[in-house]
């Protein structure tokens, strides 16, 4: 029972805190915008836009290759169309949608009125659109990359690559790489010091826990995709020689250093995916996660391991045997922890309540997908079967049974879930079966017959093959099955768009969920919630007492946020968050012009740099003498605590 | 109906100093990226090592010991004016920031200028081979962060000469000077590397 | 009619590694297959009592129940690891002081194979067909010239890339006469898909007369007509590119034409060579592999009449 009071307490003034935190309106207002809950839309819209490209790009290789020696798509076009494809899928779509619902809901899940470093989280929206903007621009103009996803050099040198192609693909990535490691920043110090009080460290939700972990794991695994695509641009642009093994280069290093950020990327969009999984069955077995240490435990452990695995992408180089094995055995091992959290899951479902509604559906079509996937991970894991089927289409059905099965189904079933929370409205249950029956058989007439045809010798990024080999009929129903998978997302789509009209008006907790998110209203209010939450269990609103209290004292006039530390979420001091600014667009706008120009020219990079320094000059000074709320100066004595000292007065209940 | 209950934060502080402030995570969260770059710039240097039979290969000499050994002693040195910043922050001690971190900065003028000699004499350019390229791109991303903590100190030192000023200020001076101590130790094995692995290996 | 499923296949297995990885594939497709039915069995197990409300009585019976199933899948997988780490010494327990020698170097879009010998001038160069020995111990050594290939023979073995800077070597062995089609396996550019080549295991007699064949350098033209392709050959461009043992023709930067004749495929694996599709080629390779090194080469017809006869000349 939710235990949430209706009565103002004195001094509280409601209707000051909401026009408070408002964000302009207009559309330069717009551009201004710093709330997480507007940042977080935009970015979750913007990902959807991003992953309908990248489906029409594969619904273009599907038509290709429906039939043996098609002459519809030629070699170049289908080059840059399976490079953008991926590139769109992997660093446009599958990583920032996960942080999309980080941004929107990790504020609202540990009960914070905002999210850390507002401004940042807005800067790193814009990075991201303008990326994609200038990659599906490039590709428009005939100067898409065309050289994979993975853009392996000596190919990606400027000799095999003479175009700016590979350079529109490595600067794509310091545009995302730059936007995904500011969502982390952000997100870590949000969970660590914003919580509500009361969450301690084991109070907080696994979808959470599973947003830092994914947030570590980008901390540490991007930096090596950023310094091996910053390498390809300065072999490309200044004659560095990296790659060239004319002159002591080594294409193995690019391989090193891809996959060292390549492995870890797929568990950075995994582990969010589980995580959705994990609140899903909570939320629809009526029941806490069985073995929530453990399922939190599992989560990190694999972080840890994905780190040990990148070398399995590289069985085909001629490694020494003993090198493979070690990485044959961590392949296999880092089954074990995401086997305990499947069978945490199935103890939480046979030992609860259970309602079945669309994203409990997605759910259980992740089961049967993901586990198949990790399946022939394992097979994949084998040096002496993966040196048969890497780069054939057996990999493309084992990455997409797991990317698809272990993020996109739990990402379908979150978005039924959370469209009340966000909208306000519900989604059509009777469309929403649909849309997953479609998917779901789609997806696996698509993606299974690509088991086989691996094995019968296909292999991957080939814009035709020969009829003689027999691969025509398992090509054509693998691309029958993605015009199903198109048809469902046709009508998910036309369902968003009937319910954000005229949909079902969403209560605030319409599935009975246990989470702080569904203790406000749908979609919340400005400030998050009108009166902060703290918490007295996992599920708070399955386990507080009636009497649990509601944080007062913010002020109503600024921004007010709570910081509390770390373990024990103890309310420790108050931060003033910044006003709406156009600074972090400006920002943005500079850093997207300075990249640009430096694939051109590298004092692309010097001019470039002035007018980013002064938009953070802009961004960072201060308007008002006390526009983080302390102080002005002068002052006699320091007022605010060193790390060491109690508060001048702590918390009161 | 009894009142209900309320925990009132209204008596907290509207800051605080080091790990227990945001910007503490911040920049604890540059400070973890960055070193992950330098790790991997520092491992694909020994992997190219591991790969080739001479070091420097094509008979190149190793980047001269005088300026790189200088400039680390400047570096170091440089921890001074930056300890006493950040104390003086921690004080709210206007005049103290003030004097401190222009003598970082005075520090930040000499280690960069000392900088540019030290890439005239690494006796290999960007373009001869894969050992000329590392080399360049290691010394090349510690000073995209020599300069750019130069500027950023500036920006706040000329802040806390112009204002308007506020104690939250002094958080950032303190955050500032923690950055500042990464750059410097982040530098230290990235001189080992440079300059004395060649002579070492 | 040749069908990937048979000569360019993994379960088709021609060759002691090939067949040991083919049994390791069935190990792990029934163990795979006895888990998803488990798991999926669970999750049923699972949605239904959950659906009833009818829970276990205790938290202990859960735990006990995940502990029975983490033991058993830390089981399962140790096994399988073994088994591949055995898999992985058996096939590569291979090595012979007489194994046959090839350099593989991988081209865009073509492959340059040389059979090694120890006396210099007993070497065979010829490009995009390999011949094997049954029931002989084979060591390819592979590299690049260009950029990333990978040399992959599904019947035979598991693939090897082609990486420019490095040379390794990959031992395999045919164990049945057969005609099977290799292709490059990792992607290098514009006509990636079209890098295929032929690759045919016949008893040890025909191989090293296979091999002496390709020893010998092309005979004269006898014919006129032959003659006259042959200068047409010379004269235009062919020469600068390839080579043509025993004549002028040494061009480094194509496929080796020595024996064409005897080649099952042209372009590397993309058309059978066949007189008509030989034509087809010659006048216009772009029209079958578009973006490829070779240039249209619009002949008038009798001189390109008398080049195929020169061509046809080549065995």
């Amino acid at each position: 029972m939710t235990a949430r009071l209706e009565l103002p307490h004195a001094g509280e003034d409601l209707a000051m805190l909401e026009a408070t935190w408002a964000e302009p309106r207009g559309f330069v207002g717009w551009c201004t915008h710093v709330d997480h809950k507007s940042i977080g839309r935009r970015y979750l819209v913007t990902a959807f836009a991003y992953f309908l490209v990248g489906g029409a790009l594969a619904g273009l290789m599907r038509l290709q290759l429906s039939r043996p020696d098609n002459t519809w798509i030629g070699p170049d076009l289908y080059n840059q169309i399976f490079t953008t494809h991926g590139t769109t899928m992997m660093f446009l779509f599958a990583v920032p949608v996960m942080q999309a619902l980080g941004v929107y809901f990790v504020p609202l899940m540990v009960g914070a009125r905002g999210i850390a470093f507002p401004r940042l989280i807005a800067f790193s929206y814009w990075m991201y659109l303008f990326g994609g903007l200038f990659l599906f621009t490039s590709f428009l103009l005939n100067a898409g990359p065309d050289a994979g996803w993975f853009a392996y050099p000596p190919l990606t040198e400027t000799l095999y690559s003479p175009s700016k192609r590979a350079d529109v693909w490595a600067q794509l990535i310091t545009f995302t790489e730059v936007a995904s490691l500011a969502v982390a920043v952000s997100l870590i110090t949000t969970v660590f010091k914003m919580r509500a009080p009361g969450m301690t460290l084991n109070r907080i939700p696994i979808f959470v826990w599973a947003q830092v972990v994914t947030s570590f794991m980008v901390l540490f695994a991007m930096p090596a995709v950023m310094l091996a695509s910053t390498a390809l641009i300065l072999d490309r642009l200044v004659n560095t020689h990296f790659f060239d093994v004319e002159h002591a280069g080594d294409a193995l290093l690019w391989q090193h250093l891809f996959w060292f950020f390549g492995h870890p990327e797929v568990y950075i969009i995994f582990i969010p995916g589980a995580g959705l999984v994990s609140m899903i069955i909570t939320t629809f077995s009526r029941r806490h996660m069985f073995g929530y240490l453990a399922v939190v435990l599992s989560l990190v452990s694999t972080a840890f391991m994905g780190f040990g695995l990148w070398v399995h992408h590289m069985f085909a180089t001629g490694l020494p045997q003993l090198g493979e094995s070690f990485f044959t055995a961590a392949s296999i091992m880092i089954a074990i922890p995401t086997g305990i959290q499947i069978f945490c899951w199935i103890a939480t479902m046979w030992s609860g309540r259970i309602f079945v509604r669309t994203p409990m559906l997605w759910v259980l079509g992740f089961f049967a997908i993901f586990v198949c996937g990790g399946l022939s991970g394992v097979m994949l894991a084998a040096v002496p079967l993966n040196i048969q089927v890497h780069d054939t289409f057996f990999v493309v059905a084992h990455l997409h049974y797991v990317l698809i099965g272990g993020a996109i189904f739990p990402l379908f079933g979150a978005y039924y879930y959370w469209f009340p929370k966000i909208t306000g409205r519900m989604l059509s249950e009777r469309l929403g079966r649909s849309v997953f029956g479609l998917f779901f058989v789609g997806f696996n007439l698509t993606f299974f017959p690509m088991h086989v045809l691996g094995l019968h010798g296909m292999p991957r990024r080939v814009y035709t093959y020969p009829a003689a080999l027999g691969w025509g009929s398992l090509n054509l129903a693998a691309s029958i099955g993605a015009l199903l998978m198109g048809f469902g997302v046709i009508v998910f789509i036309v369902d968003a768009l009937r319910a954000l009209r005229a949909g079902e008006v969403a209560a605030d907790n319409p599935w009975g969920a246990g989470t702080l998110e569904w203790a406000t209203s749908s979609p919340p209010p400005n400030s998050n919630f009108l009166r902060p939450p703290t918490v007295g269990g996992r599920e708070p609103l399955w386990d507080n007492p009636v009497d649990q209290p509601t944080v007062v004292g913010l002020r109503a006039d600024v921004r007010d946020v709570l910081v509390t530390h770390v373990l024990d979420a103890e309310p420790d001091h108050r931060v003033e968050f910044p006003e709406p600014s156009l600074w972090p667009l400006l920002t943005a706008i500079a850093t997207t012009t300075m990249f640009i120009w430096s694939i051109f020219t590298p004092w692309g990079v010097v001019y470039g740099s002035v007018p980013v320094f002064i938009a953070m000059v802009g961004w960072f000074w201060p308007h008002r003498p006390d526009e983080g709320g302390t102080q002005p100066w002068p002052i006699r004595h320091r007022t605010l605590p060193l790390p060491n000292e109690a508060p001048a007065s702590g918390g009161v209940i | 109906m009894s009142a209900p209950r309320t925990l009132d934060v209204g008596a907290l502080p509207p800051g605080a100093f080091g790990s227990r402030s945001l910007m503490w995570w911040g920049t604890m969260g540059i400070v973890v990226i960055e070193s992950t770059v330098f790790a991997l710039a520092i491992a694909a240097y020994f992997f190219f090592r591991t790969r080739l039979p001479a070091w420097p290969p094509d008979g190149v000499a190793p980047p001269d010991l005088r300026w790189g050994t200088i400039n680390t002693i400047v570096l170091v040195a440089s921890c001074l004016p930056n300890q006493l910043a950040k104390r003086a922050g921690e004080r709210v001690n206007l005049r103290g920031v003030r004097i401190w971190m222009l003598v970082c900065l005075a520090f930040g003028v000499v280690f960069n200028v000392l900088r540019a000699y030290e890439f005239q004499h690494l006796n290999v350019l960007w373009d001869h081979d894969a050992y000329g390229s590392i080399v360049w791109v290691l010394l090349g991303l510690h000073t995209t962060h020599i300069v750019t903590d130069f500027l950023d100190t500036a920006v706040l030192a000329a802040l806390m000469f112009i204002g308007p000023i506020e104690e939250k200020r002094f958080i950032d001076v303190e955050e500032n000077s923690a950055y500042w101590y990464f750059v410097v130790l982040a530098w230290l094995p990235i001189y080992g590397v440079i300059y004395w692995a060649p002579r070492l290996m | 009619m040749r069908s990937g499923e048979v000569i360019q296949s993994v379960l088709s297995p021609a060759g002691a590694q090939a067949a040991n990885i083919y049994h390791l594939w069935s190990v792990m497709l029934l163990v795979a297959t006895v888990v998803f039915a488990l798991t999926m069995a669970l999750v049923v197990f699972a949605l239904v009592h959950g659906i009833r409300g009818d829970a276990p009585s205790s938290e202990r019976t859960l735990r006990r129940a995940v502990y029975v199933a983490l033991a058993l899948t830390v089981v399962i997988l140790i096994g399988l690891l073994i088994e591949s780490v055995w898999t992985g010494r058996n096939i590569a327990s291979l090595h012979a002081s007489s194994a046959v020698t090839i350099e593989v170097t991988g081209h865009q879009w073509w492959w340059e194979i040389t059979y090694d010998d120890t006396v210099a001038s007993r070497r065979v160069t010829t490009a995009n067909e390999i011949h094997l020995p049954i029931g002989r111990p084979v060591v390819f050594k592979v590299t690049s010239r260009d950029v990333i290939h990978s040399f992959w023979v599904p019947n035979l073995h598991g693939k090897r890339d082609l990486i420019p800077g490095y040379i390794t070597a990959i031992w395999l062995q045919a164990d049945r006469a057969g005609t099977f089609r290799g292709q490059c396996a990792e992607f290098c550019g514009l006509q990636h898909a079209h890098m295929g080549f032929d690759v045919v295991a016949e008893p040890d007699a025909d191989f090293v007369r296979w091999l002496d064949g390709r020893r010998q350098p092309a005979r004269p033209p006898d014919s006129a007509l032959e003659q006259r392709g042959h200068d047409v050959f010379m004269a235009n461009r062919c020469a600068g590119c390839h080579t043509v043992q025993g004549t002028a023709a040494h061009g480094q930067v194509a496929p080796d034409l020595t024996h064409l004749a005897t080649r099952l495929t042209i372009g590397a694996g993309t058309l059978p060579n066949t007189s008509e599709h030989l034509r087809a080629w010659v006048q216009d390779p772009q029209a079958s592999k578009p973006g490829n090194q070779m240039p249209p080469n619009p002949l008038p017809p009798d001189d390109l009449e008398a080049l195929l006869a020169y061509l046809e000349t080549l065995r």
